[in-house]
């Protein structure tokens, strides 16, 4: 069973179709009791790394994941949810995350339009068994303003080019997953990533 | 690299897809779900759908719709058409829906651009305008209605505020070109892009696969939309892609 941490934000709904779509039973709940009781944690996220953080810290939910996380649950942060594994982002001002990920969150500059919006190829920084298993030219699709930046490399497992900007696309620390793009939303290659969490991913 | 977006456009009327040409002679097309499938087989890379009948008991037709899309398919939807409050684009984004696009409410009602992307975040909202070239050529002014009411607003000055108070994105149809097949309206699109910093997709006039390059390769355009050449299987999201792909334009395969 999969817990969909609901902490009033995001487009929970997705995430579940999808993961009933590739057989995975899953709970929608922002009840610690419920969540614990389920094998692997997803963090949603959309809207504003400070409201959602504040939302996650209203309702004790930080303290929790700390706690699982350490316990050993794998626990996957999208978008906005991956944004909040790293320690700070300077979204209107300086906000503190989750902190599971060395690294901060940074508004992007550059020509082209902000936000990103769109399918981007996923390039692999390090070998991950990840690769054996999405297309040779996996395209996913993401929706930001900000990305992480100052990451540990070892953490980085794939990147996406947005003009000069080397996205952190999928970063990986012990027992945390995140993607900036959205695998729900990602087609095929999408499913496939969130299969991964959910059958492999420890 | 980031590649370019084909978004097929489905009209909805009473549940089902409709396309209707310069928004006259409605001529129904299918089951928006089973469209909406076929269109994420071909390799779709958006879909956007346009409510036209916009009554209160459609409006709740269009949530279960929205739901049984995001049962089937796996990549991001935006719902528009007669969208008029927060609590309207909420129940939408709940069923499942990725974006919703505010046009003539937006126009009634600036603030709502605002309130619903402090409540969401821009990502989700994006601001639909449809333009027409003023009598004295010198610019394009906002029309609302489906085209019948001209606001005499001037657009492009429109999308600069829209953007400021928060759209995350434009999906500009120049009531000019659609309908006739003669390609993108690359002028208009290009006195929008030059002023805001926000994806901008094009809608109105496409004809042709030409049409398709000419507007990525002038940069006039992230994303492209399209609705009567893909419903009547003129062309395939795939024809496009691959015709695209031939001439260097980045697109998602």
């Amino acid at each position: 069973m999969i817990g969909i941490i609901d902490y009033g934000m995001g487009n929970l709904r997705s995430v579940e179709n999808a993961l009933k779509a590739i057989g995975q039973e899953c709970v929608i709940s922002a009840d610690p009791a419920v969540l614990h009781s389920c094998d692997k944690l997803i963090l949603p996220g959309v809207g504003a790394f400070g409201d959602c953080m504040k939302n996650v810290r209203d309702r004790k939910l930080d303290v929790f994941m700390k706690d699982e996380v350490a316990s050993g649950k794998p626990l996957l942060g999208i978008c906005l949810g991956m944004q909040m594994l790293f320690e700070v982002s300077e979204e209107n001002g300086l906000n503190e995350g989750l902190g599971f990920l060395k690294g901060r969150v940074t508004k992007m500059i550059t020509d082209l339009p902000v936000p990103e919006i769109g399918w981007n190829e996923l390039e692999w920084n390090h070998d991950h068994p990840l690769k054996g298993i999405l297309s040779e030219h996996p395209y996913v699709y993401y929706v930001h303003s900000y990305s992480a930046v100052d990451y540990d490399d070892e953490a980085l497992a794939g990147y996406s080019m947005y003009g000069e900007i080397r996205v952190s696309g999928l970063v990986i620390g012990p027992h945390v997953m995140g993607t900036q793009f959205h695998p729900e939303k990602s087609a095929e290659d999408g499913l496939k990533i969130l299969r991964y969490f959910a059958e492999v991913f420890e | 690299m980031i590649t370019r977006r084909i978004i097929p456009c489905l009209d909805v009327k009473d549940g089902r897809v409709v396309k209707g040409i310069n928004f006259v002679g409605l001529r129904e097309v299918g089951d928006p779900a089973e469209l909406a499938k076929q269109y994420y087989e071909q390799g779709a890379d958006e879909l956007v759908f346009l409510d036209i009948t916009a009554t209160h008991e459609h409006r709740e037709t269009m949530v279960h719709i929205v739901e049984k899309v995001a049962e089937q398919v796996f990549m991001p939807f935006t719902i528009g058409g007669g969208i008029r409050t927060a609590d309207e684009i909420r129940a939408v984004l709940r069923a499942g829906a990725d974006k919703v696009s505010l046009n003539s409410a937006a126009v009634r009602n600036p603030d709502l651009i605002s309130q619903s992307a402090s409540l969401f975040g821009s990502q989700c909202i994006v601001l639909a305008v449809d333009g027409r070239m003023r009598e004295t050529k010198d610019g394009w002014n906002v029309v609302i209605n489906g085209g019948r009411i001209d606001t005499g607003i001037d657009a492009v000055e429109w999308i600069k505020e829209g953007v400021a108070k928060g759209a995350g994105e434009i999906l500009l149809t120049s009531m000019d070109a659609d309908g006739t097949k003669n390609g993108f309206d690359l002028p208009f699109l290009k006195a929008v892009r030059k002023e805001v910093h926000v994806p901008v997709i094009a809608s109105g006039g496409c004809g042709s696969l030409e049409h398709f390059h000419e507007v990525f390769a002038q940069d006039a355009a992230d994303a492209a939309l399209a609705a009567s050449l893909f419903h009547y299987g003129e062309l395939t999201v795939g024809d496009v892609k691959n015709y695209l792909k031939e001439k260097g334009i980045p697109v998602r395969l």
